[in-house]
């Protein structure tokens, strides 16, 4: 296995073209992902994590402004012509999207759609793409994948569509599988069905995985590292182990707080007051601080604080890090 | 697909039952005797009651519809008072020059309409965008003699490239029937193409955002394979029923425009029958509409189908 990350994104910031101005989406994002293993991108809804991930691939609206720079595989991503970006990224990366009911075209067959990307990129003819849609289909647990091949969306369950996406993002053997929020759109029991497939797959078949989620449970049973995103920067970034064990941002912290625990019973679940700020109106200095339990002081509201090591693979955008006696526990 | 088939077989002939009850009720209700306006001058009593015997219209409403209805079903639509021909011929006589207008219109306007909505969906805001919204909004807005009576000038007068107007089977020659129909065919065409290129491209706009397309995007499908292949295939689905609606319009005569270029459609033929009160041919000419409409809605149908695995699941 080369040294070379599968993916690494440095700087990258997105802006994106409104009736109301421009909005930052994304703003000097910087992670990477090698080969065999899981970053989960975590953060409220329009935190800017499918944003990054979209716009790195070339797939964010005609609207949006993106720098910065994305190297998938060692190539530079981001000065490639369009055509051999397309041709990178069907190769390359596979797609799962979050939800399963809209993701997939309704008036074709699945095994069209599961190969289709291999017939393209792979050179496979329609009877060889049709015995590959067969064998995928089986490797993502659909059952008698033979007759299932010639059907259509429809006469899936969402799960089961699920599956279909995987296979479809699989097809091209890609290095890297993007999976954005996969199992929202589901049931609590697929969920775990879904969740526990790709890890699976990925063991076998040794993908890098970008798995974009808010749910942090997941974060903890399936990735290697974490990135938390806020307002379209990265607040946290690690190790899964070194930021569950001392989250250090006071926002990390509080997303950890928030999270159900059985071992305490009911009672009310902790939140966390307000809301994001608006991508057309961010703050001067830290964008948490209006929400932020700490309530720094005149250098959180005016200054940006930059990311800083925390330990060797830990590193947080803070001026108070959480808790205050940072890793001295 | 059969008893699909077969269902709206039995739901037509239902609807044209209808078609044939309201058609004959509407014409009693029509001021003016048929009879009288038959005869002309010549009129005398004694003429007018035998021939309004012979009609018989001297009989109850409900039994001059069944008789009506009974005739009917044996192909015999009546004898046309004006001309004493069978109503049958002279309806059927005229179906080729409508049918060759609404084909050929219809196709001249999906030509037109298919690049010209495809493209300025995917370009919308670019300078062909705007072309052809000027375009679509000039073809809904002017009046479709008015475009006639400017393309008879310029094309028959000013240039003297096609002839004004009349009419060649295009069985007898397809050349001469080539030349006739181009004008009066591009006339009804270009207000079918404003009306479809808006359709397409507002049916691309929506299918374009869709999830579905952003997964065809994402696994690094060319352009074309994407636009042909995912989003146009799901944006015919209601362009379909626009493209139907328009030829079962255009099928029924577009009497102006046959008015106009002397073009002996079934338009021509309802307007000649209204003029001279002829009802036997009037009712055969509505009859033989709402049959071609329910053909072409049947049709239709059968095409969302093939188009929408979704449909025939149901």
């Amino acid at each position: 296995m080369s040294d070379v990350p599968v993916l690494a994104i440095e700087d990258l910031t997105v802006t994106i073209g409104t009736r109301r101005g421009p909005a930052r989406a994304v703003a000097g994002v910087e992670w990477s992902v090698r080969a065999g293993q899981t970053l989960a991108l975590v953060g409220e809804s329009g935190s800017g994590k499918s944003m990054s991930m979209l716009a790195a691939t070339g797939l964010a609206p005609r609207s949006a402004r993106v720098t910065g720079r994305v190297h998938l595989l060692g190539t530079e991503l981001t000065g490639l012509p369009d055509d051999q970006r397309r041709r990178m990224r069907g190769r390359h990366v596979g797609f799962v999207f979050q939800d399963p009911m809209i993701s997939l075209n309704p008036v074709l067959t699945v095994g069209r759609q599961v190969t289709e990307a291999a017939e393209e990129h792979l050179g496979l003819t329609r009877r060889a793409a049709r015995t590959r849609a067969v064998e995928l289909l089986d490797l993502v647990g659909i059952p008698s994948a033979a007759t299932r091949v010639d059907s259509y969306p429809h006469q899936f369950s969402g799960g089961m569509r699920q599956r279909v996406v995987i296979a479809m993002a699989l097809a091209c053997e890609p290095d890297l599988l993007i999976a954005d929020e996969p199992t929202t759109a589901l049931d609590v029991t697929t969920q775990a069905q879904i969740v526990e497939l790709v890890a699976d797959l990925q063991r076998r078949l040794g993908t890098a995985v970008v798995w974009i989620t808010h749910d942090l449970g997941v974060v903890a049973g399936i990735a290697d590292t974490v990135a938390v995103m806020y307002a379209g920067r990265i607040l946290e970034q690690g190790s899964v182990d070194a930021v569950f064990a001392n989250p250090s941002h006071p926002y990390t912290a509080a997303l950890l707080a928030a999270r159900p625990d059985p071992a305490a019973g009911g009672g009310e679940l902790v939140t966390i007051q307000g809301s994001p700020p608006s991508p057309l109106d961010l703050p001067a200095g830290c964008a948490f601080w209006p929400r932020c339990p700490v309530r720094g002081d005149a250098r959180c509201e005016h200054e940006l604080p930059p990311l800083v090591p925390v330990s060797a693979d830990h590193r947080v955008r803070t001026f108070y890090p959480h808790p205050a006696d940072g890793e001295s526990r | 697909m059969a008893r699909f088939v077969i269902r709206r077989l039995l739901q037509s002939g239902a609807v044209l039952l209808g078609v044939t009850l309201v058609v004959f009720l509407l014409l009693q209700l029509v001021p003016g005797d048929p009879v009288r306006v038959a005869l002309g001058t010549r009129f005398d009593p004694q003429t007018y009651e035998a021939l309004r015997a012979r009609a018989g219209l001297d009989r109850p409403l409900v039994v001059q519809y069944f008789s009506y209805l009974g005739r009917a079903l044996t192909g015999d639509l009546g004898v046309s008072f004006r001309s004493g021909r069978p109503v049958t011929s002279i309806v059927l006589e005229r179906l080729p020059a409508t049918l060759s207008l609404a084909v050929t219109a219809v196709v001249f306007a999906m030509l037109v309409a298919f690049p010209l909505g495809i493209l300025s969906a995917m370009r919308s805001g670019s300078l062909l965008d705007h072309a052809a919204r000027v375009f679509s909004q000039f073809g809904v807005s002017v009046p479709d003699f008015w475009m006639g009576i400017m393309g008879i000038l310029l094309f028959a007068g000013v240039l003297g490239w096609l002839p004004p107007s009349g009419y060649v089977a295009l069985t007898e020659d397809p050349l001469r029937w080539a030349s006739h129909v181009v004008l009066p065919a591009a006339t009804v065409g270009l207000v079918t193409a404003s009306i479809l290129t808006r359709f397409i491209r507002s049916s691309m706009l929506e299918v374009l955002s869709e999830d579905y397309v952003r997964t065809a995007e994402a696994k690094g499908l060319r352009t074309r394979v994407v636009v042909l292949r995912h989003v146009l295939r799901n944006a015919l689905i209601p362009v379909v029923t626009v493209v139907a609606v328009q030829l079962a319009s255009l099928l029924g005569g577009v009497i102006v425009i046959e008015v106009l270029f002397a073009w002996p459609g079934i338009g021509r033929l309802t307007y000649d029958a209204v003029q001279a009160r002829d009802y036997p041919v009037l009712q055969g000419a509505i009859l033989l509409v709402a049959a071609l409409f329910l053909l072409v809605n049947l049709l239709v149908d059968m095409l969302y189908a093939r188009l929408d695995p979704r449909i025939t699941a149901r």
